[in-house]
């Protein structure tokens, strides 16, 4: 059963990434995306981190994608990206290389690092996932404990965020800068 | 590491997919806009495998990674987003290799 899910949802993750790099439209590449994005809201599931799930379903799939298109939209970008026409000479092959190297890198990590990790050790107590308590209290109880001056910093960056977009996009009298 | 019968490679293997997906897009795309997408799918690779990790040592603390990768990447997408508006404003329909205003 598990893997099962595992597979479907595997396989749609990675159908979806490829439409995202190969669609030439910008509109069908943010589609694409969601399909990526609600595979790995399942595979969250599966990992019975249900908070995460509902969080990626709804931030993910529903806000940042929604600004994709809006931004897409209103920049009336959404006609097709010539993929034939290539700026730089042999960039496609370049990258291809590159990434069949980062994907050999990561693949060794991997590998080396599997013994490591079997080596550690299952955490107990507050931060222990098999407690009587659901994933959302313990994402809580350690997020505003341990965590609670990440989550202040976290705060400051977002206020950062928002005043930036406003002055990136805010539209000066007389068209001047 | 056993999760439920599947063990965190799968996963691992899984994200290690995703990653080189997004960044084989990110260097051939020259849509800024796509380009951002891929930099999403890199960012979600990295989720499954903190979310997997941490499912196989029993610890929330993956959880809580992928709650500020969340964050981040929220933020990401703001900035770069009101870039390209901005961009786009001064210079329609320009790609990525079209800005090149600041070279010396």
């Amino acid at each position: 059963m598990v893997e099962t899910v595992f597979a479907v949802s595997a396989v749609l993750i990675l159908v979806g990434a490829v439409g995202v790099v190969l669609f030439r439209n910008p509109v069908h590449a943010a589609l694409s995306l969601v399909l990526t994005l609600i595979g790995v809201a399942v595979l969250f599931v599966l990992n019975d981190a249900h908070f995460l799930a509902a969080v990626q379903v709804v931030v993910y799939a529903g806000a940042i994608v929604i600004l994709f298109l809006f931004v897409i939209m209103l920049l009336g970008v959404d006609k097709a990206e010539k993929l034939r026409i290539e700026p730089i000479a042999g960039q496609r092959p370049l990258a291809v290389v590159i990434g069949a190297g980062l994907a050999a890198v990561l693949v060794t990590v991997v590998i080396i690092g599997a013994d490591v990790l079997t080596g550690w050790r299952r955490q107990s107590g507050e931060r222990a996932l098999d407690g009587a308590s659901t994933d959302i209290e313990r994402i809580g109880r350690v997020l505003f404990g341990e965590f609670a001056f990440a989550v202040e910093i976290t705060a400051a960056l977002l206020t950062v965020a928002v005043v930036g977009a406003v002055i990136l996009t805010r539209r000066t009298p007389r068209g001047e800068q | 590491m056993d999760l439920g019968g599947l063990s965190v490679g799968w996963y691992l293997a899984l994200s290690v997919a995703l990653f080189t997906i997004g960044g084989v897009g990110l260097l051939v795309r020259r849509n800024p806009l796509v380009m951002f997408m891929c930099v999403e799918l890199m960012l979600n690779a990295v989720n499954v495998a903190f979310v997997a990790l941490g499912a196989g040592l029993n610890d929330v603390g993956g959880q809580i990674a992928v709650f500020f990768v969340l964050v981040v990447a929220a933020t990401e997408v703001v900035i770069g987003l009101a870039l390209v508006v901005a961009i786009n404003r001064r210079r329609a329909g320009a790609t990525a290799d079209d800005l090149t205003l600041l070279k010396g």
